[in-house]
């Protein structure tokens, strides 16, 4: 029986070379290394929550109607009843309750597109914290953030197509968010909207873009990723024989492909089970859409939490005394909105964008990395890292504010106040109690290097002394522990030279100086071997 | 022993006559409260007024004054509230008033129905004002739950929450849950207007619309057909359970399957 399926196998795989060569593709393939580690899988959750996204989404595809035309409901749902709304909302109850299976498959499609944002805002933070984004990989950084990007666009347009209160308001905000750019706003959102909110023809727009453009380019963009990740080899973390110039790893071919293949079905599982067991997004709670009515606890999906948290976060009046919206010739410029909605997010992502040019510039360490850091061995970069998500955090809890004053029992009030000073002071606290710990951390390593490890066995010496035995590191602990770059703060040429003449430039290089020294002055060096041997030496 | 005596002496005839007898006693009792509260309902006599005013005096009078008419600053007058004010205040424990706070908060029940219809009848006896809902006026079975949730989205949703799950207020205060309110506290703070809330009077909200409302919140029990609800208050919860529960599970498996490794 295995002989003949082994022959079968062979006689099929041999067919389909003849004809098509693939034999050396699929021997490249399944002989690429890759290093192993649980972290290098967060990606691979944000890809396989896109795969359940594509099959969920196509069976909704087949009961959504993207109609903005008024009907009468006529379902089984009694708080319903002859209700008018959209075609959009009607046939999002009509599967959610009379298509056997839909509402499951919602569910699917929503917990997935949650998990989808997560997963990749994590895979980031993976790739920010272990310097992954260096050179060569900044191209593919860039794309990554790309994908994180059209993430929130495939996630709120989604959000947004079954015309439900909830949604509607979100794309109110929208809409107000366009007007407040400057001359160009109003525009923007006739054109946006086909004249003025809420108009007729939105849902039919947002299904074209969240069904076709949109994964269409997170489509393109991943397979992108992808090869540039096939293209210049898998980061390694630092160990035993690792180095910029080599890959440590197991072949893709079995024991990746088998791995790969079974994560795919524990995420459809967890993601079936928390569909199964959770109610998410249950619009007939919300209603059919009106522009007027506004509930409590109106939030966007937590992707966009941040945007409603800095809106609510901004004061309409600074100190009560600068007002925020200004009129000029018969425009009205509102930085209440422009700055918290617009202007915020656009320096956050930018920034976010731009950081592997940043650090690069910063350190002036431009060479290839192929090994990555360890948070501890990159202070200010994982100081930078905390500081921004802790400056997030307190956007996505002020977007929050009302349900975390209910839940505790505090003042809306003064949770907002709170977060208005937080803002400026949470993310520098935050940088420097990160750098201590990392600095502390190197220090203890160090510490490992040249002592060892305490053993707690106490031993008494013919003299009288009593002394604890420490044990020495292995080799392959040792090379974690001393394995990465001593880069030296940047010197630069004095301000004026032997005969008292200033300097062109000098302002400009002492500006790079200082940088330089924020991210090198407090570093601690890896043990070099002669410190080693010393201290062995010492011990004997 | 003939055949009647056999009969009369069967085995299972005490156990029947226990039972039967239980049956009797439940069915009288229920039969006087149900009598009793539907008297408290539509008539109180001067007698009820009476008792009620020696226990205002005793529980109400510190803050709202001997006469009822208020103290400044410290408790609005009751002159015109009427009974249905009181039905809603005392009779979910809100007041007597635990503490000064950013508002009066349910607690258990601190008189029992007939107190609690004395004390009506006594405030309801200074000065008009609207009386407590019959049966028939909070019926949930009477309302149409689509209507209810259309007025309720309109007039109710935005303190508290589209399906009454609750919500914050400016400064403290906040708009509560009402899935464990009875049908006549609702009809009656929509009355009455208690604390932040503003009042629904009938010109404002008919009252078949205010039993409509009543009809819209009581199908909220039947929970939600997509599973557990995540105490109902909207994407916050939702992400914080994906971040948390989806999205730590499968970590989880992550190290876990990196930790079988080469």
């Amino acid at each position: 029986m295995g002989a003949r399926v082994n022959t079968a196998a062979a006689g099929t795989a041999n067919w389909v070379d003849e004809r098509t060569s693939i034999g050396g593709f699929v021997k490249f393939f399944a002989r690429k290394l890759f290093p192993d580690h649980w972290s290098f899988m967060l990606g691979e959750i944000a890809l396989y929550s896109f795969v359940v996204l594509l099959l969920s989404g196509v069976f909704l595809t087949a009961f959504f109607v993207p109609s903005m035309t008024i009907v009468e409901y006529d379902g089984p749902l009694a708080t319903m009843k002859g209700v008018e709304m959209s075609e959009a909302f009607a046939s999002t109850l009509h599967m959610s309750f009379e298509v056997p299976g839909g509402l499951l498959m919602r569910q699917i499609h929503h917990w997935s597109a949650l998990l989808f944002t997560a997963a990749i805002v994590t895979h980031m933070a993976r790739v920010f914290f272990t310097g992954a984004f260096r050179k060569p990989r900044e191209l593919n950084w860039l794309v990554g953030f790309t994908l994180m990007i059209l993430s929130l666009a495939a996630g709120f347009s989604g959000y947004s197509l079954p015309d439900d209160v909830l949604s509607g308001n979100g794309l109110r905000i929208i809409e107000g968010v366009t007007r407040s750019v400057p001359i160009v706003g109003e525009y923007i959102s006739y054109w946006i909207f086909g004249g003025e909110f809420p108009g007729e023809i939105l849902i039919p727009r947002l299904f074209t873009m969240h069904v076709l453009l949109v994964p269409g380019l997170i489509l393109v963009l991943v397979a992108l990723h992808l090869f540039l990740v096939f293209l210049h080899k898998h980061t390694q973390y630092p160990g035993g024989g690792r180095k910029d110039t080599n890959v440590v790893g197991l072949p893709l071919f079995p024991v990746y492909t088998a791995k790969a293949g079974g994560f795919f079905f524990v995420v459809f599982g967890v993601i079936a089970l928390v569909a199964a067991i959770f109610t998410i997004n249950p619009v007939w709670n919300y209603g059919p859409y009106d522009p007027s009515p506004v509930s409590a606890g109106t939030q966007p999906d937590w992707y966009i939490l941040f945007v409603d948290g800095a809106l609510r976060l901004m004061p309409g009046w600074l100190f009560d005394v600068i007002p925020m919206e200004w009129e000029f010739w018969g425009y009205t410029l509102s930085l209440n909105i422009l700055t918290p909605a617009l202007i915020l997010p656009g320096l956050f992502f930018g920034f976010l964008a731009l950081y592997p040019w940043i650090e690069a510039w910063a350190t002036g360490d431009r060479g290839e990395k192929h090994v990555l850091d360890r948070p501890r061995n990159a202070p200010v970069r994982t100081g930078i890292g905390v500081a921004l998500i802790s400056f997030y955090v307190i956007l996505v809890m002020e977007g929050s504010n009302d349900i975390i004053a209910n839940l505790f029992h505090l003042s809306l009030n003064d949770l907002t106040y709170f977060f208005r000073i937080g803002i400026f002071v949470i993310p520098v606290l935050a940088f420097w109690i990160t750098r201590r710990l990392a600095i502390g951390l190197q220090r203890k390593d160090r510490e490992l290097v040249l002592h060892g490890k305490e053993t707690g066995r106490i031993v008494r010496h013919e003299h009288g002394e009593y002394q604890e035995v420490h044990e020495p590191l292995t080799d392959q602990e040792r090379w974690v522990l001393v394995s990465y770059d001593d880069i030296a703060p940047l010197e630069i040429e004095p301000e004026y030279n032997d005969r008292g003449v200033r300097r062109k430039g000098y302002r400009w290089d002492r500006f790079k100086q200082r940088l330089s020294r924020l991210y090198f002055e407090k570093r601690i060096s890896p043990v070099t071997p002669e410190e080693l041997a010393e201290a062995q030496h010492a011990h004997h | 022993m003939n055949a009647l005596a056999r009969h009369r002496y069967h085995r299972a005839a005490p156990v029947v006559l226990v039972l039967l007898l239980l049956a009797l006693i439940t069915g009288v009792a229920a039969a006087v409260s149900t009598a009793s509260s539907a008297d408290a309902a539509t008539a109180t006599t001067a007698e009820d007024a009476a008792e009620g005013q020696k226990l205002f005096a005793a529980n109400c009078a510190s803050c709202h004054g001997l006469d009822a008419t208020g103290t400044d600053g410290v408790a609005p007058s009751l002159v015109g509230v009427g009974a249905a004010a009181v039905d809603f205040q005392v009779g979910t424990g809100r007041m007597p008033m635990q503490s000064s706070g950013p508002q009066a908060i349910a607690k258990r029940t601190q008189f029992s129905e007939e107190e609690i219809s004395q004390l009506a009848a006594y405030v309801a006896s200074l000065g008009a004002g609207p009386a407590i809902p019959t049966a028939e006026q909070v019926d949930p079975e009477l309302g149409d739950a689509a209507k209810g949730m259309e007025l309720f989205r309109t007039n109710c949703a935005m303190c508290h929450g589209s399906v009454g799950g609750g919500g914050a207020l400016t400064q403290g205060k906040y708009a509560p849950n009402l899935w464990e309110t009875t049908p006549t506290h609702i009809y009656e703070a929509m009355l009455t207007g208690p604390q932040s809330m503003p009042v629904f009077n009938d010109a404002n909200i008919t009252p078949e619309g205010k039993r409509d409302i009543i009809a819209y919140l009581k199908a909220q029990d039947e929970g939600s057909p997509g599973g557990l609800r995540l105490g109902t208050i909207g994407p916050v919860a939702e992400g914080m359970w994906g971040w948390l529960v989806a999205l730590g599970l499968i970590i989880a498996s992550t190290v876990w399957i990196g930790a079988r490794s080469s």
